[in-house]
C-alpha cells in the first residue's frame, strides 16, 4: 500500500519545502454504539503543511479532529505521530506531544485578561512548584518573565496588543478568535488543529485570520490542520485537502485535484438518484 | 551666508546636533518604544550607534549624495533613526503618509525621485512593488517588521535590521565616507522634504534646510524653556511637518525624550502610561477624550456624578485664572484644591495629562467648551498658528495670555504682517528654501523678500496683539447680496457640537446659505442608545427624524450666535440636510489631515446642494465610495432636507 514512507515530502504551488509525515492515520473507524461517525479512513498530515479537512455537515470532520487531538481513541486503527504509534492518552499528554487546538464554539476563561488566557497556554510548561509560585520566589519569577515574553511575542504577532488587559467576555466574536488562537500559539505546537477558525466572521475578519494562518506556518513553521466551510478559504490556504462525506473519504489531493474530482461535485451540488 | 559661517560652533545639522547630544546626555533616554507590552529605550549613545549603522548599511546599497530616501511607517524610533542616517550621508529623507493609498504614494516617491524606500511593514512593502514599474530608478527597499516577508523576492530588498549588520561589517569600508559626508552639512544642507496634503491639486514638495528646522526649534524651546527631561508622544503621522518639527527639530536641540507608541490602538493607554510632559494634539484628539470622558460619567454612579458636576462647576470658575496666575480668593483656591484631589487630580491622571507642561493644539479652531474643559483642570493648553511651510511656527500664545479666539503673537523671529486682502503674511527662520521641482509655485506663494502668503484671512486684535483667523482666504466670499461669506466660521461653531463630526457650508454668490452635516456615531450613537432609537447602521442613524430633529437645534443655536455678529450675519443657515456616509480621505473627500476639500465635495454632491436650493424635502442619490484597500463600492440613500430656525439679525446702530 502506497500510504507512507514516501517520506521526501514535496514543493508547494508558491514554493514551499513541505517535509516527511508528521501524523499518520491509517484506516481509521471510530463508531458510538451503532452509529458509524468515521468509516476506513487513512490519510497523513506532513510537516509544515497546510492541511484542510471538508466536507458537508454530519461528514465526520470534527470527529476527525478529535481523534488527531487524542480526544477521542479511534474505534479501528492506528494514529501514528512521528512515526510512533499512539495509544489512548490524556489531555495534558496530548499537549506535551506539540499538539494544540481551537474549538469552533469558542472556549475561553471570560472572566479572566486576554494576557491571562494566552497565559494559559504555557501551563504545561510551567515548571516551578506551587510554593515557589504562591511565594513568587527566585525560579518562579524567572520562569514567568520569560513565558510572559514568548506570550507578548504572540500578542504582537496577532495585533491584540490593545485588549492585552481585556477580560476576554467583553470582546467581540472575532477578536475571541484571535485570543483562541493565540492561547493555541502559546504552546508553541508543532501541529495546531483549527476547528472552523472562520465561522461567523464577515469577509474582512476572515482575511484577517487567513493571513494570521498564512503567516504563522511562513514565520513559525507550524504545521497546520484545519476543517473550514468556506470554500474559497479552504482553496486559497491548503495545500492538501481530505473531503470527507457520511463518514467516509471521498477525495485527497491538492485544492485542484479535490475541485475537479466527480465524486467531491457530487457530495457538495447533490447527485440524482434515479 | 557670513552669518552661516561665523556660527560655526553651533551645530548646522541633525547629525551634528545627534553627536552634541551623544557628548552631553549621552546616558539620557533619548527614543522610547513599546513593544511586546514593555517599554524599551534607547539613550543617545545606543541611538546614535543604531543610527550609525543604518547610515553604513544605506552606503553599503550605495546611497548617493542628494538622493531621496522615501520612509513610510508608523511612529517608531527606527523610523527616525533611518532619516538621521539619511542626512548622515547628505541624502535627503521624505517621509510619507503610511495611510495613502498606491496611486497617491506613486505620484510621491516619482516626483521626490526615490530610489530607496523604508518601509513599515508588509502593507507597506506590497504598495511599493505594486507601483514599483511606475517609480523611475527605485533602487533598494529595507523593512522594518519581518513579518510575512519571508517569500518575498530579496534582490532588492531586505529587512533594516540586515542592513545594519551589513553596515556594521562594512565599517572599516565605509567608515571614513560616512564621517566625511557628515561634515560636509551645512545650514543650508536640505534637511527633510515634506509633502503637504494640499487641499486642491497634486501634493507639493516642500524643501525644508537645516536653518529652517533648527532655527525654528531653538527658538520655539527657548519659547516654552523646553529642556532635556522633558517627555513627548510622537503619533501624529511622521509625514507631517509638525511631528517632525516636535520629535525630530525639538527632540534634538533641547534633547528631551521621544516616546513612541505600541500602535494606533494601543495609543491612549501608553499615554497615560508616559505621561508626556510636552504634548500636541490636533483639536480632533482633545474633542474625542472629552466626548470619552462626558459617555463614561453619563453612566457613573449617582456621588460620582455630583461630585464631578461640582467640581467641574468650580473649575470652569477659577481654574484658568488660577492657571493664567491672575488673583483668585482664598477660599476659591481651597475649593479647587479639593477638586484638584477628588476629581481633576485622577482625571488627568486618566487621560495621561499629569504632567503636562506645555500643551498645543493647532490645524483647525478648537471648541471654546473643549478649550476651557483642559484649561480649567490645570492643564496648559495653547494654540499655535502654522504650516509646513513655515516649519510649523508663525504664531504662538505665550503662557498667561492664552484665549479661545485667537492664535497668539508671532513666534520668536517670525515677522508678520496683514495684506491688503486681509491675508496673512510672514517671514522668517523658518521659511521653506522651495517647492520641489516647482520654481512657478515656488514663486507664486514667496516673493522675492522672503514673505510667503499664508492662504489665510485674518487681523491682529488692536488691544492685544494676538492674531485672529477668520477663514481661507480662497473660502471667503459675498452673499449674492454682497455680504461676507465665511463659511468655515460657520462650520467650525457647527463641529463645536459633539454631535456633529463634520460640517460643509454653502452660499457663495447664493442669497443664502445652506449645509452638509456629518453627525459623529460615538457620540450620536450614545444619544441614541440612552434615548432608546433603535438603528441598525450609519445611514439610518443618520436619516433618523429624531436625530434630525436634535441637528436642527444646534443649527439654530448657530444661526442666533452669527445673527448677533454684524460682520457676518448673512452666513446664517436656511437648509441642512445630514449626509449619508462619513467624509473619508480615501474618497478624496477629505485630505489626510482631515480637512474638507471643499471643491470635491461641492462637484461629487452637486446633486444634494442642487436640493438644498430648489424647496425639495427629500432627494435619492448614489455615492460611490472608495474601501481601505482601493475597490470601489456604491451606497444610495434617499436623503431628507430640513429648513432651520433663522433669528433675526441684530443690527447694531453703526
Amino acid at each position: 500500500m502506497p500510504v507512507s514512507h514516501a517520506e521526501e515530502g514535496y514543493v508547494t504551488a508558491d514554493g514551499r519545502q513541505i517535509g516527511g509525515t508528521l501524523m499518520e492515520m491509517k484506516n481509521i473507524t471510530l463508531r458510538f454504539g451503532g452509529v458509524v461517525a468515521i468509516k476506513d479512513i487513512s490519510f497523513d498530515i506532513r510537516d509544515g503543511e497546510i492541511r484542510a479537512i471538508i466536507g458537508p455537515n454530519g461528514a465526520g470532520k470534527s470527529s476527525m479532529l478529535n481523534v488527531i487531538s487524542g480526544f477521542y481513541v479511534p474505534t479501528e486503527g492506528d494514529v501514528y505521530f512521528k512515526k510512533v504509534k499512539r495509544g489512548p492518552m490524556k489531555p495534558y499528554e496530548v499537549a506535551r506531544l506539540g499538539i494544540a487546538r481551537t474549538f469552533q464554539n469558542i472556549a475561553l476563561f471570560d472572566g479572566m485578561s486576554v494576557l491571562d488566557n494566552i497565559m494559559t497556554g504555557r501551563l504545561t510548561m510551567i515548571k516551578s512548584g506551587l510554593l515557589s509560585q504562591a511565594l513568587w520566589y527566585g525560579s518562579a519569577a524567572r520562569e514567568e518573565y520569560a513565558h510572559r515574553e514568548k506570550v507578548e511575542r504572540i500578542i504582537d504577532f496577532l495585533e491584540i496588543q490593545n485588549i492585552r488587559k481585556t477580560p476576554v467576555g467583553r470582546l467581540p466574536y472575532g477578536l475571541k478568535k484571535r485570543v483562541e488562537l493565540a492561547r493555541a500559539l502559546a504552546a508553541e505546537p508543532k501541529l495546531l488543529l483549527l476547528d472552523e477558525p472562520m465561522a461567523g466572521m464577515n469577509v474582512e475578519e476572515k482575511e484577517d485570520m487567513s493571513r494570521f494562518i498564512l503567516d504563522l506556518n511562513d514565520e513559525f513553521g507550524t504545521t497546520i490542520c484545519l476543517i473550514e466551510h468556506d470554500m474559497g478559504v479552504v482553496m486559497d490556504l491548503s495545500d492538501r485537502v481530505v473531503v470527507m462525506d457520511y463518514g467516509r473519504k471521498i477525495g485527497d489531493g491538492t485544492p485542484d485535484e479535490v475541485r475537479n474530482n466527480q465524486d467531491v461535485i457530487d457530495a457538495y451540488l447533490g447527485v440524482a438518484h434515479d | 551666508m557670513p552669518e552661516a559661517k561665523a556660527a560655526t560652533a553651533e551645530p548646522q545639522s541633525i547629525p551634528a546636533l545627534l553627536a552634541r547630544n551623544v557628548q552631553r546626555y549621552g546616558g539620557l533616554p533619548a527614543f522610547r518604544e513599546k513593544e511586546f507590552g514593555i517599554w524599551q529605550s534607547w539613550t543617545w549613545t545606543q541611538a546614535n550607534e543604531e543610527i550609525r549603522a543604518i547610515a553604513l548599511g544605506f552606503l553599503s546599497v550605495g546611497v548617493e549624495r542628494g538622493d531621496s530616501i522615501a520612509v513610510i511607517g508608523r511612529n517608531r524610533p527606527r523610523h527616525y533613526w533611518a532619516m538621521i542616517a539619511a542626512q548622515m550621508c547628505g541624502a535627503i529623507p521624505v517621509p510619507l503618509y503610511q495611510d495613502a493609498v498606491a496611486d497617491e504614494m506613486a505620484y510621491v516617491l516619482e516626483h521626490c525621485g526615490a530610489r530607496f524606500v523604508v518601509c513599515g511593514d508588509q502593507e507597506q512593502v506590497d504598495k511599493v512593488i505594486e507601483i514599483g514599474d511606475r517609480v523611475q530608478g527605485l533602487k533598494h527597499i529595507a523593512y522594518t517588521d519581518k513579518r510575512g516577508m519571508r517569500k518575498y523576492d530579496h534582490a532588492k530588498m531586505n529587512s533594516l535590521a540586515d542592513l545594519q549588520a551589513q553596515g556594521i561589517a562594512g565599517h572599516y569600508r565605509y567608515g571614513t565616507e560616512l564621517d566625511e559626508r557628515i561634515s560636509e552639512l551645512n545650514y543650508d544642507t536640505t534637511c527633510v522634504m515634506l509633502y503637504t496634503s494640499g487641499t486642491t491639486g497634486k501634493p507639493k514638495g516642500v524643501v525644508l534646510s537645516n536653518r529652517n528646522i533648527i532655527e525654528t526649534a531653538k527658538n520655539s524651546v527657548g519659547f516654552d524653556k523646553l529642556n532635556a527631561l522633558d517627555e513627548v508622544v510622537a503619533y501624529l503621522p511622521m509625514a507631517w511637518v509638525g511631528d517632525f518639527i516636535f520629535s525630530m527639530g525639538q527632540a534634538m536641540w533641547a534633547g528631551f525624550t521621544v516616546n513612541c507608541p505600541e500602535s494606533a490602538a494601543t495609543m491612549m493607554t501608553d499615554l497615560r502610561e508616559i505621561g508626556p510632559t510636552y504634548f500636541f494634539a490636533p483639536p480632533r484628539v482633545f474633542e474625542g477624550q472629552l466626548t470619552n470622558v462626558m459617555i463614561r460619567m453619563e453612566d457613573a454612579g449617582r456621588v460620582k456624578k455630583w461630585l464631578f458636576d461640582h467640581f467641574m462647576a468650580v473649575a470652569r470658575k477659577v481654574g484658568p485664572s488660577i492657571l493664567d496666575g491672575k488673583p483668585v480668593g482664598v477660599l476659591d483656591r481651597m475649593h479647587y484644591a479639593l477638586g484638584n484631589l477628588f476629581v481633576y487630580g485622577p482625571l488627568k491622571n486618566t487621560l495621561g495629562f499629569s504632567r503636562i507642561r506645555v500643551g498645543y493644539t493647532a490645524g483647525e479652531a478648537i471648541g471654546p467648551e473643549i478649550f476651557e474643559f483642559y484649561r480649567s483642570l490645570g492643564i496648559n493648553l495653547k494654540q499655535l498658528y502654522g504650516q509646513t511651510e513655515a516649519s510649523v511656527f508663525i504664531t504662538q500664545q505665550p503662557d498667561g495670555q492664552v484665549r479661545n479666539d485667537t492664535v497668539g503673537v508671532p513666534s520668536p523671529g517670525v515677522e508678520v504682517k496683514i495684506g491688503d486682502n486681509g491675508e496673512v503674511y510672514y517671514r522668517g527662520p523658518g521659511t521653506f528654501v522651495e517647492y520641489f521641482k516647482n520654481p512657478e509655485s515656488t514663486a507664486s506663494t514667496k516673493d522675492p523678500e522672503g514673505w510667503v502668503a499664508t492662504g489665510d484671512a485674518g487681523y491682529f486684535e488692536p488691544e492685544t496683539g494676538h492674531l485672529r483667523i477668520i477663514d481661507r482666504a480662497k473660502d471667503v466670499g459675498k452673499m449674492a447680496d454682497g455680504r461676507l461669506f465665511a463659511p468655515k466660521y460657520v462650520e467650525n461653531k457647527l463641529k463645536f457640537y459633539p454631535s456633529i463630526l463634520e460640517a460643509v457650508v454653502f452660499g457663495n454668490g447664493r442669497d443664502r446659505c445652506a449645509a452638509f452635516i456629518n453627525i459623529d456615531l460615538t457620540a450620536v450613537g450614545n444619544w441614541a442608545e440612552r434615548n432608546n432609537i433603535a438603528y441598525a447602521s450609519y445611514q439610518e442613524l443618520a436619516g433618523h427624524p429624531k436625530v434630525y430633529e436634535m441637528i436642527r437645534g444646534h443649527v439654530a443655536e448657530v444661526n442666533r450666535s452669527i445673527a448677533s455678529d454684524p460682520i457676518l450675519a448673512g452666513c446664517q443657515i436656511h437648509r441642512f440636510l445630514i449626509l449619508h456616509k462619513e467624509l473619508d480621505a480615501d474618497d478624496g473627500e477629505m485630505t489626510r489631515t482631515r480637512k474638507v476639500r471643499r471643491n470635491i465635495v461641492a462637484e461629487k454632491y452637486a446633486d444634494l446642494i442642487a436640493a438644498l436650493y430648489d424647496g425639495r424635502d427629500s432627494i435619492y442619490t448614489e455615492t460611490e465610495v472608495t474601501y481601505e484597500d482601493g475597490r470601489k463600492g456604491k451606497i444610495t440613500a434617499t436623503l431628507n432636507i430640513a429648513d432651520a430656525e433663522v433669528a433675526p439679525e441684530q443690527r447694531r446702530a453703526a
